[in-house]
């Protein structure tokens, strides 16, 4: 949709060099598209803003737009600054943590659900579709529904407060694995004919075909899934209760808690916002980064 | 290069079907062998028997002297053409052709060289960079081949490689196959459905029917001496004239008092089915025998004559110069052309 509007610009901006005339219909679709932005951006804008007041400004009158001079102080003490109860977490720390959840998150479920996939379609398996439809229902116990359960196994494990105990749990995937399952039922039979003519067995002809042709699948679960990973909240909560192993989203919260050291005894707004700010970056990073294949890969196969 | 022998080599299916009865052929070095017959009578089947990609039921497989049953495609060095060419999409030209000596572990120089000498025997030295997306129908024909080439197979199996193309290019490749096929001297089994393909190309037919195989031979043989009805409708275009005849008194009687002028055969049946190619017969005569002519199609370079004998369907295909017209004509029918077949089986007799 985006795209058809964007080109329809292009074209109205190129015969109106001819003409002098913009349609009415064009001038209300971007009247319509720039109220959304600007809707969208506007608490963005307003967090900003924010930030760069100085904590008390902001425990006195809430969010406001304008400038002070406390933007920097705010982003580099959300960066850098030590806090926490036993303060060893700085932004970056915290930051980092994020980037490992995140990215654990996604890889460990594109591997685990392209292997699944892989399993499933390719193999015959005496109860592969039996397999499949179970890996299927778990869409129907998020998480939530099987949280005291997980973190029972993951404690008596010894594995809370680690990675591996923040991402493991996370990364079985229902819906991954019946995306990559679909894709590869649409990949032709004779290619895995002509594969096995080739001498590729069932590794080579995963790592040399199957990923490959399914790069732009990979790239749209990664998104998603990084995204998704990223804003994990109650799992992190739940299992890291060392400060060190704190992402930023839940790190955002425990700043709010702890009040802050000038003396003033308010919280620290301006860090915290200027954290959210930092949380809102990588996501949208990688969404721009990928974001032509995100769209490839959710709209034509590469065959 | 090798001989291939099938003894005896039968599939059935988990579900009781059997989908190639069993089957014995003895493919001499060198030899292209067609098999060719209807959607399902197991043609692809037995082809992909042959390559390994289909287990075999019962009997024994060899190529060369090796009985190769149980040994993985890759083991049997063959080389495969497909239907719809199932190149790698993600992989250029050259990588397409290579992808197979990779594996096997050839050195880098070795791919380059053999994949160079497969792209100038086939003329795709400009697009060896090029990805599968990027050529034409014919293109990509050729890059299969090229992979087939490439590994220097004892055998290559083609999987209806040219039904994928247009008339036109289809018969420009089914001559650059067989041209190919002969230069490098390489046996190869080559399944379709078109019996131009299997005419043209073919050392050899093995015509295929429900599982069955009907008949073996040289397409002259298998065109001037079908084995059963079967191979008589399915090869030749028009298919051959198939007429019940009675036999009454040592002569050949049709519906509505037509009778033909031969002597029947000695069988010990009260009918026989007659069989005449429609290019076999020709127009004109002593008017013994009158075709009710009902249709004519012009084809160009002949016409068809479609129409009645006694009350049975016959057509006959005459020159484009020669004067052809509704109604009753008379035709004649070459003594020494024939068939006789049973009534019941199908079998020639």
């Amino acid at each position: 949709m985006a795209d058809l509007t964007q080109s329809d610009g292009v074209l109205s901006a190129t015969t109106s060099r001819q003409r002098p005339r913009i349609k009415l219909r064009h001038i209300a679709d971007h009247a319509i598209l720039m109220a959304g932005a600007l809707l969208m951006v506007f608490p963005v804008v307003l967090v900003l803003m924010t930030t760069s007041f100085s904590d008390a400004d902001i425990a006195k009158h809430g969010l406001q737009l304008g400038f002070e001079g406390n933007m920097l102080e705010n982003f580099e003490a959300a960066m850098f600054e030590a806090s926490g109860f036993t303060k060893t977490i700085t932004g970056t720390r915290m930051l980092m943590n994020s980037m490992i959840l995140g990215l654990g998150f996604a890889i460990g479920k594109i591997v685990i659900s392209m292997m699944a996939a892989y399993a499933i379609v390719y193999f015959r398996l005496r109860f592969a579709t039996f397999a499949f439809w179970i890996i299927f229902t778990t869409l129907l116990l998020p998480l939530e529904v099987r949280i005291l359960p997980s973190y029972e196994a993951i404690q008596s494990l010894g594995l809370a407060n680690t990675y591996t105990g923040l991402i493991v749990p996370l990364i079985a995937s229902a819906t991954g694995t019946f995306f990559f399952r679909q894709f590869f039922r649409s990949i032709p039979e004779e290619l895995v004919e002509a594969a096995r003519i080739d001498g590729a067995g069932p590794v080579k002809f995963f790592i040399d075909i199957l990923v490959p042709l399914s790069r732009t699948m990979i790239a749209a679960i990664f998104i998603i899934m990084f995204v998704y990973g990223w804003n994990q909240y109650l799992w992190p909560t739940l299992i890291t209760t060392d400060e060190g192993l704190f992402t930023l989203v839940r790190g955002i919260k425990q700043i709010v808690q702890v009040l802050s050291q000038t003396g003033a005894m308010i919280p620290e707004y301006g860090k915290a916002l200027a954290l959210s700010l930092i949380a809102m970056i990588p996501p949208v990073l990688i969404v721009i980064f990928f974001q032509s294949w995100f769209v490839k890969g959710l709209t034509e196969s590469d065959k | 290069m090798a001989q291939v022998t099938l003894d005896r080599v039968r599939k059935t299916y988990p579900n009781g079907h059997d989908a190639v009865h069993p089957c014995s052929v003895e493919i001499p070095d060198g030899e292209l062998v067609v098999l060719v017959g209807p959607s399902g009578c197991g043609k692809s089947t037995l082809l992909r028997m042959i390559a390994g990609l289909e287990d075999i039921t019962d009997g024994a497989l060899s190529i060369g002297t090796e009985v190769v049953n149980d040994r993985d495609p890759a083991d049997r060095n063959i080389a495969m053409v497909f239907q719809n060419y199932a190149l790698y999409p993600h992989m250029s030209v050259a990588k397409n052709m290579g992808y197979g000596l990779k594996n096997r572990g050839a050195s880098k120089s070795e791919i380059e060289a053999k994949v160079q000498e497969a792209a100038r025997i086939l003329n795709l030295g400009d697009y060896l960079d090029r990805r599968p997306s990027q050529l034409s129908g014919g293109q990509r024909q050729r890059v299969a081949m090229g992979r087939a080439i490439v590994r220097d197979p004892e055998l290559f199996l083609f999987d209806e490689p040219l039904s994928n193309l247009d008339a036109k290019l289809r018969n420009q490749m089914r001559i650059e196959i067989r041209a190919l096929q002969q230069r490098l001297g390489v046996t190869s089994v080559y399944v379709t459905h078109d019996q131009v393909e299997a005419m043209t190309m073919a050392d050899r037919i093995i015509v295929l029917n429900e599982g069955r195989v009907e008949q073996i031979g040289t397409p002259t043989e298998i065109y001037e001496h079908p084995a059963s009805t079967f191979v008589a409708g399915f090869m030749g275009a028009p298919p051959m004239n198939l007429m019940l005849a009675q036999i009454a008194n040592g002569g050949l009687m049709l519906g509505g008092d037509t009778r033909l002028p031969f002597a029947a055969p000695a069988v010990a049946t009260d009918t026989v089915l007659v069989g005449f190619r429609p290019e076999d017969v020709r127009l004109g005569g002593d008017g013994a025998t009158m075709l009710q002519v009902e249709i004519i199609e012009e084809l160009g370079a002949h016409r068809l004559l479609h129409g009645k004998l006694g009350d049975q369907a016959f057509s006959l295909s005459v020159g484009k110069d020669e004067a052809a017209a509704l109604g009753p004509q008379p035709i004649t029918l070459p003594q020494d052309r024939i068939h006789f077949f049973h009534p019941e089986r199908g079998t020639r007799i």
